[in-house]
């Protein structure tokens, strides 16, 4: 029963049984291990006192899995921090972790509850690999001439994973490659409520300007500011430890040659049904009126859409942040070299000097403010972006779910109907229409009953995908903060260093 | 017997900002003990066109030609930020409680500030004319300083602004054909032509640290918007980012004053100075140009006096008008000298004090910031 759980996305079975078994909860009953569940802390979910039992009412199956899981998780004193699910994988799961993998995992799981998410230490169970792969994008290359040009990026994975044939390895990739990837995943997992990371923005000015050769600052600056979105994408698609096994990920990062992506351009066949789809979807999204009986949903969704205008907001101050830094370095180096001018003019041997010492340190601060604003860019600015985007992403998930929700209530409004219609039929005498109604209504019981397993699958990936989220969302911007704080304190510090080396020139004058 | 005089400037008590509206107003209480002060101190109080009528006076008065005139002080300028208050009034829907009260706070210290700095500016123009041995004296500047009423100088209308205009016009095709004019005396030659290049370059400087400085405000404003915005995003967080965003929004909100108070120091030092010594070259250039024009004039009535001789008509006439002449030149240029020398001393002393200050600040708030940001460093990484 499990594998029918969901429309088959991936290609492949292992795929399945992977999958299962990273949703599973530690089941007290099959695992061969005596730890306390009371001990582990229980996952996000159980906050909502609602979630876990609405869960029962549904996972009256013995055989199905999530049953004990949930019941188990309710059981637990609700508590803020993620659960890390280092039990065993259930016995349905063909890949059943060796015992003397689980023992001694328990006692690091709070080590590394901040360092890895649940679904990394499935990974561990699985493969006997720990989370360790690194990719850089690189060697931005010009290939071609004119309009037909493009720019090739060396994508470097250095691995220890077994999931990839070497440990290290690089292909070349260009930019529609990567919107290629993503498209394919998006209509893969987007549907069943995985958060698929988005990638980064296509930009035809941008573009345009390196086509057309221009070697300047600002193309420079558009090429880096692309290859540092390309690597950041690929690092957090990877991240996702369900992407990471897909079968196109892996041909992306490993095949010499991939086939040219040619749906994602902006102007194609494809491009043009996604804008109309688009478009489609948004009116639908209007009309949908859901019957939320999750509470769980409605409160994430009204969290995410703050956090969504606060990050906006955030963002735009810190692009302005960084345009006024630019400024400031713009505005300091003219200052150095007027004041170098004035020094030239000083006819007082001693100001005269100290007026260029002066604009010494005004054109060393120039380039503080400089490598400043791109701290401010590269580690603040674009970590917000990311995360707006990836918002879109995560209120996309909610909305495949609302839309699963109308899709078994539409089937069931029309079973109703088709029952209804049988009952009249039952009083007259056509029993090859008989028969026919019978066998539409068999099939649409069917419909409604994968209808309601599919809301149930969705509902139960969003969860697990948002406490994911979560606990990435809170990494990623400790992590990068801390960062920036820190570039911040190396720009004072310089400063210090210059003007404490200009104070005795100026004491000097006499 | 050295004159003890100690002239104190003390501004009135800056009342609200609206009052400075319909002009400039300040109290002064000069302390001097100059016999001829009625009293040894007093109080009055005064417009900005008070302080340009005094200046102009100085200006027009041929006797002090040969001086360096104190540059007037510079209008008192609002509107920005009057127009931002407005502006801020008119956003007041837009922004939280608390980002609006603590908006308009700081646009009240702004303008407080500035209303602070023009006082401080007629302070010290006030002060160079106490400083001077010769301009002290001047009656009209007594009147200035004693006169407890009001006195009656209107600013100038558009006829006399026309008349101004079109006597700058003169001025400045004058002064290029008297800069034309080759001096034989090194000293004045050297100083003509520095003057001239000082002057341009201090003009250059003024302006491209104004723009410096004004990025600079800009870069705290955003911060303090950043930090507004990251108070918010804590304590809107469920998560552990929500003592994280709050400590770090309280980490901006103290560095943003920082950034804003070396942004109001550099102006103050550096900013200041630069506009302080354009305007000092400005009157030295003019007094340069006087001294010119009397050369010139010299030379016009020696050709003069030579052309009555060899026409034995109005000799007389022509001499004494030569005699005037050379002496007006000389009185001019023996003054002159002595005052370009103070000008350098005063400009070389300014400019170390102030280059000094600049630095000490410099490094004074680097260091706040630093070690605000690694407190807070400290703080979040310990916690995680």
């Amino acid at each position: 029963m499990a594998d029918t759980v969901r429309d088959p996305p991936p290609d492949g079975t292992d795929f399945h049984e992977l999958e299962d078994g990273e949703e599973l909860f530690p089941e007290p009953a099959a695992a061969p291990e005596e730890s306390q569940p009371a001990s582990l802390p229980a996952e996000d979910i159980s906050t909502n006192s609602n979630g876990p039992k609405q869960d029962l009412l549904f996972d009256d199956d013995p055989e199905d899995l999530f049953a004990e899981a949930t019941e188990e998780v309710s059981l637990d004193s609700p508590e803020r921090d993620v659960l890390l699910s280092d039990g065993p994988s259930p016995a349905i799961t063909p890949i059943t972790p060796p015992t003397s993998v689980i023992t001694p995992r328990i006692g690091h799981a709070h080590d590394d509850m901040f360092t890895h998410s649940s679904f990394d230490e499935i990974e561990e169970e699985e493969g006997g690999d720990s989370f360790d792969i690194h990719i850089s994008v690189s060697d931005p290359e010009k290939v071609g001439d004119g309009m037909n040009a493009y720019m090739a990026y060396k994508v470097t994975t250095k691995t220890s994973m077994s999931l990839f044939k070497q440990k290290d390895f690089s292909v070349k990739r260009r930019f529609s490659d990567f919107l290629g990837l993503h498209s394919k995943l998006a209509s893969k997992y987007l549907h069943i409520g995985y958060i698929v990371p988005p990638a980064p923005e296509k930009s035809i000015v941008g573009m345009t300007k390196v086509k057309v050769g221009k070697e300047d600052q600002s193309s420079n600056e558009f090429v880096e500011k692309r290859r540092s979105a390309l690597e950041r994408y690929l690092m957090r698609t990877v991240k996702h430890p369900i992407l990471l096994k897909d079968p196109d990920v892996l041909q992306f990062l490993e095949s010499s040659e991939l086939p040219r992506a040619v749906s994602t351009q902006a102007l194609s066949s494809a491009g043009l049904l996604r804008m109309v789809n688009k478009a489609a979807d948004a009116v639908n999204k209007m009309t949908i009126k859901m019957n939320e009986s999750d509470a769980w949903f409605e409160e994430k969704q009204q969290h995410f859409e703050n956090l969504d205008v606060q990050l906006r907001k955030l963002h735009a101050s810190v692009e302005s942040l960084v345009c006024h830094r630019k400024e400031l370095s713009v505005n300091t180096a003219q200052f150095a070299k007027s004041a170098a001018m004035l020094g030239n003019s000083e006819d007082h041997t001693a100001l005269s000097r100290a007026l260029s010492q002066l604009a010494e340190v005004e054109e060393k601060i120039d380039q503080l403010h400089q490598d400043q604003a791109n701290g401010d860019f590269y580690l603040f600015s674009e970590l917000l972006g990311d995360y707006v985007r990836l918002l879109t992403a995560v209120k996309g998930v909610f909305e495949h779910r609302m839309k699963t929700w109308q899709k078994w209530q539409d089937s069931q409004m029309l079973l109703q109907k088709k029952r209804e219609a049988e009952a009249k039929l039952q009083f007259t005498n056509k029993p090859d229409k008989l028969q026919q109604a019978k066998d539409e209504i068999k099939e649409l019981e069917g419909k409604v009953q994968q209808g309601e397993r599919d809301f149930e699958q969705i509902s139960k990936t969003i969860r697990k995908e948002v406490s994911r989220f979560e606990k990435e969302r809170v990494k990623d911007f400790k992590t990068i903060i801390v960062k920036y704080l820190e570039s911040l304190v190396l720009t004072q510090q310089q400063l210090i260093k210059y003007w404490e080396a200009f104070l005795p020139e100026a004491k000097a004058i006499s | 017997m050295m004159e003890k005089y100690n002239r104190r400037v003390k501004a009135a008590d800056v009342t609200t900002p609206q009052s400075s509206q319909y002009g400039f107003l300040t109290g002064l209480s000069p302390q001097s003990t100059l016999p001829n002060f009625k009293q040894n101190e007093f109080s009055v109080v005064r417009q900005h066109e008070e302080f340009i009528w005094l200046h102009d006076s100085f200006v027009e008065n041929e006797e002090y030609a040969g001086y360096i005139i104190p540059p007037a002080p510079p209008r008192p300028d609002f509107d920005a930020s009057r127009e931002k208050l407005q502006k801020l009034g008119e956003g007041e829907g837009s922004m939280t409680k608390e980002e609006f009260t603590k908006m308009k706070q700081e646009l009240e210290a702004e303008y407080l500030a500035i209303f602070k700095k023009t006082v401080a500016m007629h302070e010290v123009f006030l002060c160079r004319v106490a400083a001077h041995p010769v301009l002290r004296k001047d009656l009209n500047f007594h009147v200035f300083l004693e006169y407890n009423q009001d006195l009656s100088v209107r600013g100038k209308n558009k006829k006399e602004k026309l008349e101004d205009f079109f006597k700058n016009v003169v001025k400045s095709a004058d002064g290029v054909l008297v800069a034309g004019v080759k001096d034989v005396d090194d000293f004045f030659e050297h100083e003509k032509t520095f003057l001239l290049e000082y002057h341009n370059r201090v003009k250059d400087a003024s302006a491209k640290s104004d723009r410096m400085i004004r990025s600079h405000k800009n870069a705290a404003d955003d911060i303090n918007r950043i930090a507004s915005s990251l108070y918010t995003l804590g304590t809107q967080d469920s998560t552990d980012l929500c003592k994280f965003f709050l400590k770090v929004s309280e980490l901006f909100e103290k560095t943003r004053k920082i950034e804003a108070r070396v942004a109001a120091d550099e102006d103050l030092k550096l900013a200041d100075l630069l506009k302080y010594y354009l305007r000092e070259s400005q009157a030295a250039k003019d007094l340069l140009y006087r001294r010119s024009r009397a050369l010139v004039d010299y030379e016009n009535a020696n050709k003069a006096l030579d052309k009555a001789r060899a026409k034995n008509r109005d000799v007389l006439q022509a001499e004494t008008s030569q005699q005037l002449c050379c002496h007006k030149f000389e009185k001019i240029s023996e003054s002159a000298k002595q005052e370009l020398i103070d000008f350098k001393t005063r400009r070389v002393a300014a400019f170390r004090k102030n280059l000094v200050e600049l630095a000490e600040l410099e490094l004074k708030h680097a260091k706040g910031n630093l070690q605000l940001l690694q407190s807070c460093l400290g703080v979040l990484k310990g916690n995680t």
